[in-house]
């Protein structure tokens, strides 16, 4: 198992390096760079190009990425050009608010979905079902930036039983929360469900009922447990989408957070914060597929055997 | 002393009727063979006596089903429960899908003896090893802790043996228990099982479709086809005087040493599946013998003892 976990730790590595040249090129071939956010009006070209100089951003572009990549590697995510600030600092600032976020929309997202979706399984053809299912249907089909505004429009100005926006007291995590989550819940419950549908139909399932246990029994302890190892590489897939998705919720709920920072630094072509955030979100989307891996090598014995 | 009775049995799925009056008993130590080929009901009067129709989406038109005395078609799901894996254990077709691949060998053996004996996790553990030890697993305590996925299928049918060994029943349905298995495994686990019931005086109904499997395993032989019983007798009456021309059929396929090259026969045709059952005998198709009376009359079941045959020409012996 801990040589899988290091074997899998390796393989990030070319695939980190990828997405560091990725996420360099993308930004640098939008339009626009950050000097003509800092310069004057009515300044010089010769005072333009001495800042343009100033931030290395006359050399070619190889030589810009591989000072960029030489300090990424040493721990230096370089200074913000308009927020003159260490990019670290500004996402050690803005990260805990985004994992905050996205941890409780994944957490709600698991629970409600794995329960919804086992309540359909099990009832399936039931009012149960057909209820749960078209909940599901409009959760998965609703944009969530458009669900965010109607939330706040419903519940925060309307019934005002949340702020509308802010980060200041744990209920304004509610409607960003469940904002993001409901998607996901969708997705997690409607895996759920068919995933035990499909157990359901297996052998060995009639040989526990013919084993005498009690369907309750057979459902929660065998079915479950089967149907939630596709459940968990949706999650683990999930971890990279709410962070992502996170970036327009955090801005539609004016949050601060990873993708607040993201899109201020984007609109002002601030390329080391956007780098720097750009690299943080693709570190996290594979550590969540690594952990999805781990996770599932720990539910299913074929597939340890497989790494081994 | 019979533990099983099966009168007039028909089973319903939706507006299918697969299971159309089948009768037959069941004696304590006794090896029973149902016989018959895919399609004729076996597997579902398998399902039937353990009471899992309903899984299915089927039902018990009619009949009835005794077991020990237990009326079981009307018996509540509840009393069932406790009837199925402690009373009535089955060993089912393909060992490589009867396991749940996710849970440790030993934990599924135990789960019978905790669930029905009430026994601690030791003890369910110390039972499940013996019973390894007993069905030849070598190395029972490794296998103990492993999965299903490392063990070859011989030694997943006897942990499927041992599994429905562990809480005691007197009944094991052992639904064509080696056909998904190699020829040489086949004979370990027929004789594994022949040893259990003369050993524990258990009754088995060994369902199969190999003839040869019944002339070495089995007391009496029930032939079934499309959903009815055609005959059924003691296995010595079955190979001596087959009257069905269906049994007798099935007997011609078995292949004999010393036969002439290409002399393998079968039988023409194939079992009509459910939705179109012929009127009159369901064997007319296929049947040599078939007269104008086999195409418009049920045959009338004739019982003589423990012999019973349906077939309107049972007394025509000129063709055996």
């Amino acid at each position: 198992m801990l040589t899988f976990i290091l074997k899998r730790m390796l393989l990030l590595v070319p695939v980190s390096l990828a997405v560091s040249i990725v996420i360099f090129m993308i930004v640098h071939l939008v339009p626009g760079d950050p000097i003509d956010h800092i310069v004057q009006i009515g300044s010089s070209p010769e005072q333009r190009a001495e800042l343009i100089a100033r931030y290395g951003l006359d050399k070619p572009i190889l030589v810009q990425y591989v000072t960029w990549l030489g300090n990424v590697l040493s721990g230096d995510l370089g200074t913000a050009i308009i927020l003159r600030q260490p990019v670290s600092a500004l996402i050690v600032q803005n990260m805990p608010h985004s994992l905050t976020l996205g941890g409780l929309a994944l957490l709600f997202s698991t629970v409600v979905g794995i329960s919804t979706g086992a309540l359909a399984a099990v009832f399936r053809d039931t009012w149960i079902d057909r209820g749960v299912m078209t909940a599901i249907l409009f959760g998965s089909t609703l944009p969530s930036f458009w669900l965010g505004l109607l939330m706040i429009l419903l519940f925060a100005v309307q019934l005002e039983w949340f702020p509308v926006s802010g980060a200041r007291t744990w209920g304004s995590l509610v409607l960003p929360v469940l904002t993001i989550g409901i998607g996901g819940t969708a997705l997690v419950g409607r895996v759920t469900r068919a995933a035990m549908l499909d157990v359901v139909r297996k052998d060995f399932v009639l040989m526990l009922h013919a084993k005498g246990l009690s369907p309750w029994a057979i459902q929660m302890h065998h079915i479950l447990r089967h149907a939630l190892l596709p459940v968990v590489t949706i999650l683990s897939l999930r971890i990279g989408w709410i962070l992502g998705g996170a970036v327009t919720i955090e801005f539609v709920f004016a949050r601060p957070g990873l993708g607040s920072l993201l899109i201020n630094s984007l609109s002002q072509r601030d390329y080391p914060v956007v780098q720097g955030c750009l690299l943080m979100l693709a570190i996290a989307v594979m550590l969540g597929t690594l952990l999805g891996d781990v996770v599932q090598a720990i539910m299913d014995p074929r597939v340890r055997e497989r790494i081994a | 002393m019979t533990l099983l009775s099966i009168r007039d049995l028909s089973v319903c799925i939706g507006r299918l009727r697969p299971l159309d009056g089948i009768s037959f008993n069941l004696d304590k130590g006794e090896i029973l063979g149902v016989v018959g080929e895919s399609g004729s009901g076996k597997s579902l009067t398998a399902t039937s006596i353990m009471g899992l129709l309903p899984l299915i989406g089927g039902k018990v038109l009619k009949g009835s089903m005794y077991f020990d005395g237990i009326d079981l078609t009307t018996l509540d799901e509840a009393s069932y429960r406790r009837l199925r894996g402690r009373r009535i254990a089955l060993i089912s077709q393909n060992p490589m899908t009867s396991l749940d691949p996710i849970v440790r060998i030993g934990a599924q053996i135990d789960q019978m003896a905790s669930l029905h004996l009430g026994l601690s996790p030791q003890k369910a553990r110390a039972r499940s090893i013996e019973l390894m030890e007993q069905m030849r697993i070598p190395q029972a305590a490794t296998v103990y802790g492993q999965y299903p996925h490392q063990l070859s299928g011989g030694m997943k049918q006897r942990i499927v043996v041992a599994m429905a060994l562990a809480a005691d029943p007197d009944l094991i349905i052992a639904d064509e228990p080696t056909t998904a298995l190699d020829v040489t495994i086949q004979a370990q686990i027929v004789q594994i099982l022949i040893d259990l019931v003369r050993e524990r005086g258990l009754a088995l109904m060994l369902i199969t479709h190999d003839m040869g499997v019944v002339a070495q395993a089995c007391d009496r032989v029930v032939v079934l086809y499309a959903g009815r019983v055609a005959e059924s007798n003691s296995v010595e009456g079955i190979f001596a005087e087959p009257r069905h021309p269906y049994t007798r059929a099935l007997i011609r396929c078995i292949p004999r040493g010393g036969q002439a090259r290409g002399s393998l026969v079968g039988i023409p045709g194939v079992v009509p599946r459910v939705l179109d059952y012929p009127r009159g005998c369901r064997f007319n198709p296929r049947c040599d013998l078939a007269q104008p009376i086999c195409y418009t009359e049920t045959p009338p079941v004739h019982a003589d003892g423990s012999a019973a045959v349906a077939c309107h020409f049972s007394e025509v012996r000129a063709h055996v």
